[in-house]
This record gives C-alpha cells, structure tokens and sequence, in this order.
C-alpha cells in the first residue's frame, strides 16, 4: 500500500478537501449520480474559458489546450454526487450573472481583463465560504471549477510534459537532486 | 510465463483429480507453498478462487499514463457505491479497481466496524501489498508469554531465522543493516536511498535521543538489483497496478515461475474450496471440495497434504466448513480457538509538518518506499501505560501542484508559482500491535449468503483499551519528535480506522504448544489433521507491531520443508 499517497491526501484534505474524493467517507452515504441533467456545447465551451482564466496559456500550453472544460464534464457527471452536481450546474449561471452584474455583459463576451477581475473576486469569496461553511452546507461552485482546472490541467499531457516535468520511466532515485529557482516541478 | 488455463475438469477418473499436495489461494503465502512444494517434487494443483492474471499481459494500465485515465485517477459515483468498503480509506483508484472483490458478490457482516479489503484473483494480494519486509525478534515472540498474554508462541527466532534468510535471498528485499535487536537484520539487496531531508532528520533523531531511536530507509520487496528473471526496480511507483518489469515481489514475478518451471504446478482458477474433506478414521484430510465460481459446478481434488493459504480469514472460513460431521465449529475448532484472536496493525495516525530550508534540493525519481522508525516504546527499560509498542511509516517530500498558495488566486501568476516545487513536507502514519483478545473473534453468518449460496464471515472485533492508549501515545511520540528534530508547524492527526483496514488481518487460527488452547502446532499443522497446514496469517499468535508477509513467507517455507520430511517418512 502506498503510505506515500496517503500522507499527500491528508495534507490535501488540510486544505480544502478534493470534492467528490470522500477519502474519510465512512461508508458511502450519497445519493446516485444525477442523471437528466448534461453539459452542453455551450456549457463546455463556458467552462473552457472559465477554466483558461484560470490557467491561461503563457508561454507554455493553458487550460483549453488541456481540454479542461470538458474534462470538468466528466468529473462532474461520473464523479461529483447529486448535490455537488446541482451545486456546479448552478453555478455556470451563477457566474455568468455574476458577471452581467459587475460589467454588464455576458462571461462569454468579456474581455480577458474583466474574466480576471471577476473570478479573482470569485475565488475569495469561495475561500471565505470554504472557512466559514458548515460540514454539511453546500460547497462553493468557484472552488469546484478551480479545483478540477488544476487537477485536469496539471494531470493532463500537455499540462505534465510541458508546463511540469514528467519520466515515465525513472529508473533510478536521486534522493538530493540538484534544484535552482524556475526549474520545474515533477508533475508526481 | 505463467500458465494459467485450468486443468481438464470433465474428467471422471478419481486419480486425475488426485495430487501430491493442495494449495488453497494464490497469494504470498500460497505461492510459496507451491513453489517450495513443487521444487521437492510434489505433484501440486494450486486453487485460486478468482480470475487469471497473467503477468505482464494483464496489467493492462501499468503502461498507460495518467491523462489516459478518463477520470485521472478518481474513482466514480458508481464505483463508489459498489465498493464501499474500499472507499473507507484510500485503496481505491482507478487503474486497479478491477483488481479489488466485488463488495456485491462477496459481502460479509460487521457486527462490529471491520474494513476487509480483499483481491480474488491469481496472485491474491502479493499484486496490492505494501511489500514492506520486516522480520520479528525474539522480543516478539516471547511477548505474550512473558506478559502473561494469551498464549505463547510455540517458536523462537532461532526456528525461523534460516527460512527468513531463504525468503529473502529469493523474494529480493531492499534494506540496511542496523544492528538492532527488535528488527533483526537479513540478507538484503543494496538499500534504497533516503532523501537529503530524511537523512536530515535521522541525524537530528540520532542525536536527540541519543542513539535510542531511529529513522531508516524501508525494507521493501523491491529490487534495487536485477536478480535472474527480475529487472530492477525503476521507481515509477506504479506497483498495484503490477509491474510489467517484475521489479517487486509477487506470485506472478516470483514463485509462480519458479513453481511453474518445475512441471509439477497445475492451477485452477475461479476454485472456491468450500471445505476440507476429512477422514475421520484416518484423522486426516483427503483433500478437498471445489465449487467452480463460473459454472457452480462442484469437484472433488485429492492429496496427499492440504496447504490452506487463502488470506487469514478465508483460510479459517474454510476451517470453519470443514469437518462439521465431527466438530460442528469446524476443522481446527475442538481447541474453541478457531475464529479467535483476530488482529490487525492499527494506523492512520501520526503527524506531518514542514520542513524549512533545502530549496536547492530536490529528487529525480518516485521511489516506491519510505523511511521507517522501528519500535523504541516499552524496550530496553522505556516503560509505558500500555504493552507492546508501534512504528512509523512515512516520507519527505516537497510539495507539488496540488498545494493550497492562500495568497494567490488565478491566473499566469499561480501557474508560474504550481509550476514549481513548493516546500519540503514530513508525515508518517504510526502502525500499532493490536493484542490477541478471544473475544475479538469471526464466525459464519448463515442468515446471509454470497453470490454462490454460501454463507458469509461476522466480524466481531474492536480496539481495547491498550490500543486506545497507544495511539494517543504514537500521536503524541511523533509530534515530539518532529519538533525536536526542528521541523515546524508539526500537525497532528488522526483519521478513521478500523480493524482489517491495516491490511495485516491476522489470528484466527493459532499456533500454539498444545491443542486444547491452539489450531496448530509448532510447525503450522491443524492438531487434528495433521496433513493440513495453515501457513498464512491465520496461524499468527501475536502481531508485533512490523509488516508481516514476509514472516508468512518464512513460516510458509519452513511448514513446505517440514511437511515433505514427513511425507517422506510416512508421518502424514
């Protein structure tokens, strides 16, 4: 067994636990996959951008290069129980108004610049909400969409190979490998 | 490669279902009885109740990467509810969910909290295991007779030292030599190495407990050599999902082979036994019941001695069906031990913290192990409020993408900060000696049954008050520790556990000195059938505190030799 990996879940579970990980579950007590409701074109290329906002492409790939937006869909449907589903799906209109209220315009028509702007708003308030909800209280959408941007960008190819370093194949361990500033993470 | 077609079971003709010996289960103890039996000339037929797994061709994600898994890693809202014994802790994941029991097809009763992760498939748990390899000391097996625990264990170190050096020489296990009495040193292949901050730590525990305490790198059954048929280990830390380069030990890299070169092995997957078949008149068995999982046909196996190595409960499941004509608790029962005594290693508790400094510092490769802190509690004149002791499990590391940054928010500003290392890390998950209690026992729920109508294992177990009062002590041990060794902002925890969740379920069937309070003997025969041998961790009469499959392995070859000399001398 991989004690390893369970220390790294903890110190993760420290922060603000990976929704849909249930890793202390005691059981399973949610309900079954949502079902009915789905992702449209329009929703994954909403969550594209959300996503890119997120993790823009610099001068190494970003989110969309990832395809994060649909990768959000998978998770979300196969991984995420009712009320975390309910939860995201609302929250797609949730930002969208969010951001008609602060520029006037839809997040799909916003510029680079107001995205930034507002989602950086956003994810203080889903911090905010993530110190001060109760156990059962709903999670914030903004924590769910960041929190699945990273985790299907950093483990995605282009996010891995290019942006981290990864070696599929070691084949040695260097236990005091030399490291300056800028060099990249391994991506696990 | 392994064969592992079944053998031709329309045959009718008693004597082709007729072989030297039986080995029930496939696992680290199974796969041992088998090849030790076959290299002595036996005519084996190995029984696995699962699936084949061939080695190599069935490790169908070892090769793939991560971004080829549609959910990374994760498992889903289905998986979820089929598996949710699996999902109590972290043994859940996607590569290897297929790996894992069907919880729906094999469900067992928890009058009390009882996690039983279980594989049924060629190569049992040998393909999941923690592959850490420790061996006992005597400080081990005279525990339970100098406190006045249980019973006490009818061998000693010096029985079982020369087998831990066979298994060893064979299984490949990395590691250093300590010269400490609680963990004897073995025949090891080079250790892995610890990291600069690991070595950091050791130092620093070295000098503030004066010798008294100390870190080390793992044992661990993966090589850091290439041995005759095995490649070296090449610290892709994928092992559960098998390893396409044989680089630790399991069934499949190891003893299946050997086994198999003989020409004396025949296995036959998807084999419940559901009893032993005994002669009353003889007192022996004369083999045992198969009911085929896939046709529900059943068949009829004869020899000459019966291995039974199904993992420690399994193994007594089989006990406790087998002879009921004379003891209706079952083979092994007239001691009213059998289902007694069951024990685990408690975990999942410990501490982590940060580590300041060694920015230029870094690792290049995932190396599948740790750093282990063998027992210091009530040894050598420390004293405690509770018996017995516990060590500790863990790593260093420095943090990677998934790190909470609270400063910053989204944007090329966080990509750049996740795209590097992010601080050293430190956290380790004590493993605790849980005592023999006979109350702590399993028995057969007849009210429920599996897939194939039979009837399903109770678990009735629980932590005491020693062990309650050990993990306070191992929370508290380790937080101490680390702050002595200058690791900051050290955080104690503490997450669910229940019995079986260790992975180390042992007892229920003891050996022991005498048949009226033991199962077995001193060479792991049932007192009352002395052709059948338990070898797995069924026969353990106390649990230390280290990782025990590799004292399986020891206790499995010694059993194979012994029982060959008295086949050999019409003992049996």
């Amino acid at each position: 067994m991989e004690r390893r990996e369970l220390l790294k879940l903890i110190a993760l579970a420290t922060g603000t636990a990976f929704i849909g990980g249930d890793l202390f579950l005691s059981g399973c007590k949610n309900a079954p996959a949502l079902g009915g409701a789905t992702f449209s074109e329009n929703d994954i290329g909403f969550l594209d951008e959300v996503a890119e906002t997120i993790i823009p492409k610099t001068t190494t790939p970003g989110a969309k290069d990832a395809a994060v937006g649909t990768f959000m869909t998978v998770m979300v449907n196969d991984c995420y129980d009712k009320k975390d589903q309910q939860t995201f799906h609302e929250g797609i209109k949730k930002l969208d108004d969010a951001c008609q209220k602060a520029n006037n315009t839809s997040f799909m028509k916003a510029t680079p610049e107001q995205r930034t702007s507002l989602l950086t708003t956003l994810d203080k308030e889903a911090k905010e909400h993530a110190k001060s909800k109760g156990k059962d209280d709903p999670n914030h959408y903004f924590t769910m969409m960041k929190q699945l941007t990273l985790f299907g960008f950093f483990t995605s190819k282009p996010g891995a190979t290019q942006v981290l370093r990864h070696e599929a194949v070691p084949g040695h361990y260097d236990g005091a490998l030399p490291y300056k500033k800028g060099d990249r993470a391994w991506a696990e | 490669m392994p064969d592992s077609t079944k053998v031709n079971i329309n045959n009718k003709a008693d004597q082709q279902n007729t072989f030297d010996a039986i080995v029930v289960g496939s696992g680290i103890s199974g796969g041992w009885a088998a090849k030790e039996l076959c290299e002595k000339g036996l005519k084996v037929l190995m029984l696995e109740r699962g699936r084949p797994l061939e080695h190599v061709k069935d490790y169908k994600s070892a090769s793939k990467e991560k971004w080829e898994f549609p959910h990374r890693g994760s498992t889903t809202v289905v998986q979820k509810e089929k598996y949710p014994v699996l999902h109590r802790g972290w043994a859940a994941s996607e590569p290897i969910m297929d790996y894992w029991t069907n919880e729906e097809d094999c469900p067992y009763t928890e009058k009390k909290p009882f996690t039983w992760w279980r594989s049924y498939q060629m190569g049992g748990r040998s393909i999941l295991w923690g592959r850490q390899s420790y061996r006992w000391s005597d400080l081990d097996f005279e525990a339970n007779a100098k406190e006045g625990i249980a019973i006490d264990w009818p061998i000693r170190y010096k029985d079982l030292a020369q087998w831990y050096d066979y298994v060893e020489k064979f299984a490949g296990i990395s590691g250093s030599s300590e010269g400490l009495p609680q963990l004897p040193d073995g025949q090891f292949l080079p250790p892995m190495e610890l990291n600069i901050v690991e070595k950091d730590v050791a130092a620093r525990i070295k000098d503030k407990y004066k010798g008294s305490r100390h870190l080390i790198i793992g044992r661990v059954a993966n090589l850091t050599q290439a041995i005759p048929g095995r490649t070296a280990c090449q610290f892709r830390n994928r092992c559960w999902e098998g390893c396409p380069f044989g680089g630790y030990f399991s069934t499949q890299s190891s003893t299946l082979p050997a086994a198999m070169k003989t020409g004396n092995l025949t296995v036959r997957p998807f084999s419940i036994v559901t009893r032993i078949v005994y002669d009353k008149d003889a007192r022996k068995a004369t083999g045992v019941e198969v009911l085929d999982a896939e046709t529900n046909q059943t068949y009829q196996y004869h020899s000459k001695i019966v291995f039974v190595c199904a993992s420690s409960l399994n193994s007594t499941w089989v006990l406790f069906n087998s002879a009921t004509d004379i003891w209706p608790g079952g083979l092994g029962s007239s001691s009213g031990e059998l289902g007694h005594n069951v024990m685990d290693h408690h975990y999942n508790l410990g501490a982590f913290g940060m580590i300041e400094g060694f920015e230029d510092k870094y690792v290049y490769g995932r190396r599948a192990n740790g750093f282990y802190i063998p027992r210091f509690a009530n040894l050598f004149g420390d004293k405690r409020d509770y018996l017995r002791g516990f060590g500790y499990q863990g790593s260093a590391s420095r943090q990677g993408w998934s790190r909470e940054i609270a400063e910053m928010n989204i944007g090329a500003g966080l990509k750049d900060a996740l795209t590097e290392p992010g601080p050293w890390t430190i956290g380790a998950t004590g493993f605790g000696e849980i005592l023999p209690y006979h109350d702590n026992k399993i028995s057969l729920d007849k009210s429920k049954k599996d897939k194939w109508g039979l009837p399903v294992l109770e678990m009735d177990a629980e932590l005491k008050d020693n062990e309650l009062k050990m993990r306070k002590d191992i929370v508290a041990e380790l937080k101490a520790m680390f702050e002595a060794s200058g690791i900051k902002n050290v955080y104690p925890y503490e997450t669910y556990y229940s019995i079986g969740q260790g992975i180390h379920e042992m007892g229920t069937a003891r050996m022991g000195r005498d048949p009226k309070t033991s199962v077995l003997n001193d060479h792991n025969q049932v007192w009352d059938a002395k052709n059948v041998f338990v070898t797995d961790g069924a026969c353990m009469t106390s649990a230390a505190c280290q990782n025990p499959s590799l004292t399986y392995m020891a206790l499995t070859a010694r059993a194979a030799d012994y029982a060959v000399e008295e086949l050999k001398k019409n003992n049996i």
